[in-house]
């Protein structure tokens, strides 16, 4: 009994050893929120460019929009900016901002530098309630459609690149609007 | 052209190496199997060998970006003729290939290490430990050999100029961070290596233990270091002020951390006592296999993580089988050979086994929280359950009051005694530090923050607690001194020092983590040339902005005087931003004038009209103290290598 218990290590090894091999054949990036399907939760959140002005989840609806989870510390944020500067100028598709686990200084810096696709960008203060925790971030760059009644669509964690954006959220994206 | 085949030189001898670590890992262990000197004797020597063309290859490689060959495609891809011949040497584990060259250069030279220091030992012993490390080197040879080629040319159209190495890595901590942390993580193989041989022979005894200390709080001492070196690059060159992020690959090297600190203190049981053989054992190969998890975690690509190291399926599948064969096999080994028998060695409720065994799983229920974190979305996928949120609430939820109890637990530990102990003279020991530590720690918050923080509390009180124990401690070891307490305090040899250091460092860690974690404070303010401006109890004079060349990118630097209140300079501070020309990307340099009690954190933001700047002033009150801990606690880990016991050849238990 007691030479059983022994194999309790080697037997739990195996079967994270099973996750990950599963791990490998799934692309983190296409990682599906629980979200979608559902409405986005409620936020009431002052924005970047106007720490006085507060948006709330109602200002989002009638239109569909790309909700962005970037930080100006984030790597693969600098390399999908493009896209995202593409989506919204040269598609139109309104995309908001939310500025996550950034500094605030630095976040206009690299719009500055970056050039600006965020019709606004919600930021998040010490002790007010997280979007980005409701959401289910799990890092920066993380990218969701909603549409017009507010529901997620679809789910997009990591890099967006011109690919994705031509093949699966314009698509999508056009869809919702209809 | 003589330069050109300098690569083909350092794959050769890559090769060579691979062939070293073949025989090192193969006929060594024939010769224990058939008890013949002759074979065994094959260890050392295929050590040192696989060790020097090792070096050779890597310097070849160096050598290669010193020369600016664009031909090699991870020199173009990582190197430009204009980057300074510093991070040209630097830049060689810069990316994916290179950093895995530096992995195993470093694991033939802790081989090696154990080959030259370890004649003491058992020869057939030092046979199995030099040819188990002859596994992972074969294993990670191939690894880079059929996946990761740092040599692999870029022919017959070679770049004319390289794409630079990345601007984030071009600085001192970069420079220093990796090596370490490979120390640590391969450092640990020594210590998995001396469990598998132990497993093999079926001599799991206090010997085994007492060889094993050494290596592993070395290993644990360089890990500190560079996980250590890696927050603080990360505090000042990311540029937003923070020091740790939960991110997955930083949450990969903290598992073997803790995991290794268990292990050390498990060592010193089974050594002292002879209790726990199959849980140190255990933790020996947990260790290492976390270390060898990182190294999956952070380069297949099942996770996601800020740390974006070039990662690829092709090399995922091939460490997840090199690490089905690792792990699955030392614990199947483990299953078969582990005493399952429990040893005959007494020891009470209250006593310092049980506070290490406490010790022990509070670490492993720590580096459990931390592996279930980080894998969650992982496993939820392959479920096809969706996603949930996991992120630094979860984290930090949890990690406070499990190092809360740890750091209590640690307190009381050093003061009890083996075997057995009243509790009257337990609380006798420790009730004037614990009343200290209540008392100082209520009064923290209000001494310090003016207002009633629990948090804060909570930080002093186990802070004030660690120092004082450690106090008791010190005038306990030393309560029969005839020639005076100092003198007494030199005999106490440097192991129990070590000790002493590792757990001030924490004391050091937790002021550091308290402090900054609750009184940071920043500000953007707007600034015009000459104009001056109050931030707390500072003043600022903004003198303007001036144009600097480095080697490889152009700069706008800020000057900002930091002055007194009647206008005299103190100090000057010069924030940058800067423009690196081969990839056009900007970065931010942050200006810091740091002190031990709080730093000073200056980032230039955006240019405003009319010659104005915003720029953005933190203060962090204590953040050093979290470095200086480490570095404290690795020191202690150092000392506690150099004591003379250790080196005894012929040591009394054994």
């Amino acid at each position: 009994m007691k030479r059983l218990l022994l194999f309790l290590p080697l037997a739990i090894f195996i079967l994270m050893g099973a996750f990950f091999l599963r791990g490998l054949e799934l692309d983190p990036s296409a990682r599906e929120s629980a979200l979608i399907g559902q409405p986005l939760p409620d936020f009431r959140l002052p924005t970047l460019e106007n720490p006085q002005r507060y948006i709330s989840k109602a200002d989002l609806q009638g239109q569909v929009v790309l909700l962005n989870v970037w930080g100006s510390w984030c790597p693969s944020c600098y390399q999908e900016h493009p896209s995202l500067l593409k989506a919204a100028h040269e598609y139109q598709i309104p995309v908001i901002g939310l500025n996550y686990k950034d500094e605030e200084a630095a976040a206009k810096v690299y719009l500055q530098k970056q050039g600006n696709p965020y019709a606004f960008n919600l930021v998040e203060r010490e002790g007010e309630r997280k979007l980005a925790f409701d959401l289910g971030v799990y890092g920066a760059p993380e990218t969701f459609i909603v549409d017009a009644q507010g529901v997620v669509r679809y789910h997009l964690a990591g890099v967006l690149t011109d690919a994705i954006l031509q093949q699966e959220i314009l698509p999508k994206v056009r869809q919702w609007q209809n | 052209m003589w330069i050109s085949i300098l690569p083909e030189l350092g794959h050769y001898a890559l090769i060579l190496a691979l062939c070293f670590a073949l025989v090192q890992s193969s006929l060594p262990l024939w010769g224990t199997y058939r008890r013949q000197a002759f074979w065994m004797a094959f260890a050392q020597p295929m050590a040192l060998g696989q060790f020097f063309f090792l070096s050779v290859s890597l310097l070849l490689l160096s050598l290669s970006f010193l020369l600016d060959d664009f031909s090699v495609a991870y020199i173009a891809n990582n190197s430009n003729s204009a980057l300074p011949w510093y991070y040209k040497i630097s830049a060689v584990w810069g990316s994916h290939e290179g950093s895995l060259l530096l992995w195993l250069w470093i694991l033939a030279a802790w081989t090696a290490a154990v080959g030259i220091f370890s004649r003491a030992l058992p020869r057939d012993l030092l046979a199995q430990v030099l040819a188990v490390m002859g596994w992972i080197a074969v294993g990670f040879g191939l690894f880079v050999l059929l996946t990761s080629n740092p040599f692999a040319r870029l022919l017959p159209d070679a770049p004319l100029e390289g794409g630079d190495l990345n601007p984030l890595l071009q600085d001192i901590g970069l420079i220093l961070h990796p090596p370490m942390l490979y120390m640590g993580y391969v450092g640990f193989s020594v210590a998995f290596a001396f469990a598998i041989a132990a497993l093999l022979n079926g001599r799991l005894d206090a010997a085994w233990a007492r060889w094993s200390r050494p290596w592993t709080s070395a290993a644990w001492a360089f890990l500190t270091i560079g996980i250590a070196l890696g927050s603080w690059w990360a505090y000042y060159e990311l540029g937003w002020g923070g020091w740790w992020f939960w991110d997955p690959v930083e949450n990969a090297s903290l598992m073997p951390w803790l995991v290794g600190t268990a292990l050390m203190h498990s060592l010193a049981v089974t050594e002292k006592r002879g209790v726990f053989k199959s849980w140190t054992v255990l933790l020996a190969i947990f260790a290492f296999s976390l270390s060898l998890l990182g190294t999956f975690l952070v380069r297949s690509g099942v996770l996601t993580s800020v740390h974006a190291f070039a990662s690829d399926p092709e090399r995922g599948y091939f460490i997840l089988v090199f690490l089905a064969l690792v792990v699955g096999g030392s614990l199947f080994l483990y299953a078969l050979k582990a005493p399952a028998v429990k040893s005959h060695v007494s020891y009470s409720l209250l006593s310092k086994e049980m506070l290490l065994l406490v010790n022990n799983i509070l670490l492993v229920v720590i580096c459990v929280t931390v592996l279930l974190g980080t894998i969650y979305p992982l496993i939820l996928d392959a479920l096809g359950l969706g996603k949930i949120s996991v992120g630094p609430p979860y984290f930090n939820a949890l990690f406070v009051p499990l190092t809360s109890l740890l750091c209590i637990a640690l307190g009381i530990g050093p003061l009890v005694n083996w075997r057995t102990m009243a509790r009257k003279q337990l609380v006798q020991r420790i009730w004037l530090a614990g009343a200290v530590a209540l008392g100082l720690g209520m009064a923290l918050p209000w001494v310090y923050g003016g207002e009633w923080n629990l948090y804060v509390a909570l930080g002093g009180l186990l802070a004030v607690w660690l120092v004082g124990t450690q106090v008791r401690d010190l005038l306990h070891k030393t309560r029969h001194a005839k020639q005076g307490r100092l003198q007494a305090l030199k005999g106490l040899g440097l192991s129990y020092w070590g000790m002493q250091l590792g757990h001030l460092g924490v004391a050091l860690c937790v002021v550091g983590v308290t402090l900054v974690s609750n009184y940071s404070a920043e500000k953007d303010v707007r600034m015009e040339v000459g104009q001056s401006i109050q931030v707390g109890d500072y003043f600022f004079r903004f003198e303007g902005i001036r144009q600097v060349q480095g080697p490889n990118y152009t700069s706008d630097q800020g000057v900002l005087l930091r002055v007194s209140e009647d206008n005299q300079v103190i100090s000057t501070l010069l924030p940058e931003k800067r423009l690196y020309l081969a990839r056009r990307q900007v970065m931010t340099e942050a200006a810091i004038e740091w002190g031990l009690m709080e730093d000073i954190y200056v980032a230039m933001g955006e240019p405003l009209p009319d010659g104005a700047w915003a720029i953005r002033i933190h203060y962090k009150p204590f953040v050093r103290w979290l470095w200086i801990g480490g570095l404290v606690m690795a020191l202690g880990g150092l000392l506690a290598v150099a004591d003379k016991r250790y080196r005894q050849a012929n040591p009394v238990q054994a």
